[in-house]
């Protein structure tokens, strides 16, 4: 384990900058976090998490894939890709470092994503450990340890500095090329900080949230609930909660006319939007209640069902705050499973 | 004056039901943190004890919830509305968009709703419980209880409360409020007051967080279409995500105008925005156009009014006096 000092933060990035594109939350306008480039002057942000989660770097929400022009009869193909450089992404927590692997076993199995790929490759993740955790937290549901992110690099920030523990061989590389303004430490205050950490996460209102009635085989036994007309009568049918969503990984691949060729591009689709299921044929999903459940049943069921158990949603909070009608995974846990899950 | 409290609404509800006049009720359903209430119908007392909440929080608008509710029974809907609401309410009838016969509508007076995002500002994550009153009792994991007056924390729209009155209902609790002075425009001639350059700078800046969610269309009581256009695979401008820079822009910008006219400014659209983006700001640029080149108009005040955008006087100004109007 390594440390620095809080005050040399900006030594850091700096040196890492030099190495590789450093990205890290930041502060806008309106208490919206995000991830933006580090460059001397930028402060990294105090926010639990950023709005958009860290899934951008990997899946961002529109990619050109390639473009076509054409002359005549013929057609030339022209390749624009760009996730061809190095980056850092610093602070990411606990139930975003997560869903990168979540992801991963839909874009890595076969056939292998080559942009989703080449992103993952060229990408070090620096997680950072969550001192305070927030209400809508729920990432213990699902085995999550905020004191303990993954991650190629682990984080935990005290009262004055910064504490450094490789996890993986890109992360020991980056973490020895900052020898020179770390320094060796013992892991007294990291241990001191994960037991706080742990009181607090038993304070949490979502604590006692499970997964025990949910998972593998249990289509039959939610899919046609009464319960979903009640929880989807009132959705928006809005994309809110699936673009916050650090798990959701369905996609659109469009093309786009440019008067002499065409670009294709792919954009992220939401399950909700209501030309989502939409085919030659029709559309297989006709109502709001059809395209919510969908939604849900995915994370706690048909996802689990194909990855050998595991749940596609980390417990973020992100659509906890954010659905303009608050409706959410955790209500939605909490109607299907019954009394013993409130 | 009175202050019309839960146990008032649900005894209010209890007799309409049990009259008969309706047979279920739209009203708020308690979360998991006190903020996070949800729109939810109610078909009995028992559960509305239970689960019906009404305070800071209850800030979602239900007159656009009554296109659909209206169609699923023949029998009437209670619903509850707040002043700002019920000129959502009217603009609705105006466009013929429910059936004004399955509604019974009741006045609730409003001392304005509480942003939790504002109250996160100064307490931080983690709050557990929030008591309203003039003083907001937070309870968070971190700080213990703190206290905050509810005017620090409150919503821009209510900050900017254009009426305490209601403008439509079929029975009223507690007493009518009155048509406010806002200070509403005064955002708007801040922006007006900029160069076209800052002007440009300002909303690429705001926009750009855009992620094309579709929240705030997917709320306005204004947007009403059966399908709308950028939700339309047929159309030809139906996109999930912004194209570019420009695109971004335009979905906003045909909104704003698409809505002109019509937009009460209940300030839903704000809301409800996941990536806090000031909509609001492009319709009520378009209201004060509006007051400022046919004379006040307030979309929503009365049913069947004709909105200066959509009705031809010969008062009306010409486009090129509207430009010089605007310069001076």
């Amino acid at each position: 384990m390594r440390k620095i000092s809080l005050s040399n933060l900006d030594k850091l990035f700096a040196l890492i900058s030099e190495k590789a594109k450093l990205y890290l939350p930041v502060d806008g306008k309106n208490g919206i976090a995000s991830f933006k480039l580090w460059e001397e002057g930028v402060q990294m942000s105090q926010a639990l998490n950023t709005t958009r989660s860290a899934k951008d770097f990997f899946f961002p929400q529109t990619e050109n894939l390639m473009e076509f022009k054409t002359e005549g009869k013929n057609i030339e193909i022209i390749d624009t890709r760009t996730e061809k450089e190095d980056f850092v992404i610093f602070g990411v927590r606990a139930c975003d470092v997560k869903s990168f692997e979540i992801l991963d076993r839909v874009f890595l199995s076969e056939p292998v994503d080559s942009y989703y790929a080449s992103r993952r490759e060229k990408g070090v993740i620096i997680s950072l450990a969550c001192g305070r955790p927030a209400e809508t937290c729920f990432c213990k549901t699902f085995g999550i340890d905020p004191a303990s992110p993954e991650g190629d690099i682990t984080a935990w920030k005290t009262a004055t500095d910064l504490y450094l523990k490789a996890n993986t061989e890109k992360g020991e590389k980056l973490l020895a090329s900052l020898d020179g303004i770390t320094e060796a430490c013992g892991e007294e205050a990291v241990e001191e900080q994960k037991k706080e950490i742990s009181a607090i996460m038993d304070k949490l209102p979502l604590k006692d949230l499970t997964t025990d009635k949910f998972g593998v085989g249990k289509t039959k036994e939610y899919f046609n609930s009464p319960a979903w007309d009640e929880l989807s009568s009132h959705c928006l049918g809005c994309g809110t909660c699936t673009f916050v969503c650090p798990t959701c990984q369905c996609y659109d691949v469009k093309d786009f006319n440019t008067g002499n060729g065409v670009k294709r591009f792919r954009c992220w689709d939401s399950c909700m939007y209501s030309d989502f299921t939409l085919m030659a044929h029709g559309n297989s999903r006709l109502s709001q209640k059809e395209r919510f459940r969908q939604r849900f049943m995915h994370k706690l069921v048909y996802y689990p069902d194909n990855n050998n158990g595991m749940f596609s949603c980390v417990g973020c909070g992100r659509c906890l705050a954010k659905c303009p009608i608050s409706m959410n995974i955790v209500k939605v846990m909490k109607t299907l499973g019954g009394k013993e899950n409130d | 004056m009175q202050k019309v409290t839960r146990e008032m609404l649900i005894e209010k509800a209890s007799a309409l039901l049990a009259e008969g006049k309706v047979d279920r009720v739209l009203g708020w359903k308690n979360g998991e943190f006190s903020y996070d209430v949800t729109p939810f119908v109610f078909t009995d007392v028992e559960s509305m004890k239970k689960d019906f909440v009404f305070g800071d929080f209850a800030f979602a608008n239900f007159s656009k919830y009554l296109i659909k509710e209206t169609k699923k029974s023949e029998n009437k809907v209670l619903v509850f509305l707040k002043p700002c609401d019920t000129y959502s309410f009217n603009q609705l009838l105006t466009e013929h968009r429910f059936n004004r016969e399955k509604v019974y509508a009741v006045g609730i007076p409003c001392d304005g709703m509480v942003d939790v995002s504002k109250i996160k500002e100064i307490v931080g994550d983690g709050i557990i419980s929030v008591e309203s009153g003039d003083l907001i009792k937070v309870e968070t994991l971190y700080d213990g209880v703190k206290e905050i007056a509810k005017k620090d924390v409150l919503a821009e729209r209510c900050v900017n409360c254009k009426s305490k009155k209601h403008v439509a209902y079929d029975e009223l609790m507690g007493e009518e409020g009155e048509i406010l002075d806002s200070n509403r425009f005064d955002e708007v001639a801040k922006l007006e007051a900029m160069t076209a350059d800052e002007r440009y700078a300002f909303w690429q800046n705001e926009l750009s967080r855009c992620i094309r969610c579709n929240a705030c269309r997917d709320v306005c009581p204004a947007c009403t279409c059966e399908k709308c256009v950028f939700g339309n695979p047929n159309s030809g401008v139906e996109n999930k995500a912004a194209s570019n820079s420009f695109e971004e822009k335009m979905f906003h910008i045909i909104r704003a105008f698409h809505v002109a006219g019509r937009c009460t400014d209940c300030g839903e659209c704000s809301r409800v925005c996941p990536q806090n983006i000031p909509l609001h700001l492009l319709n009520r640029k378009f209201i004060k156009d509006i007051n400022a080149f046919y004379g006040d108009y307030q979309a929503g005040e009365e049913v069947g009014s004709r909105a200066p955008l959509t009705n031809y006087t010969k008062e009306d100004l010409e486009p090129s006096e509207a430009v010089n109007k605007e310069e001076n």
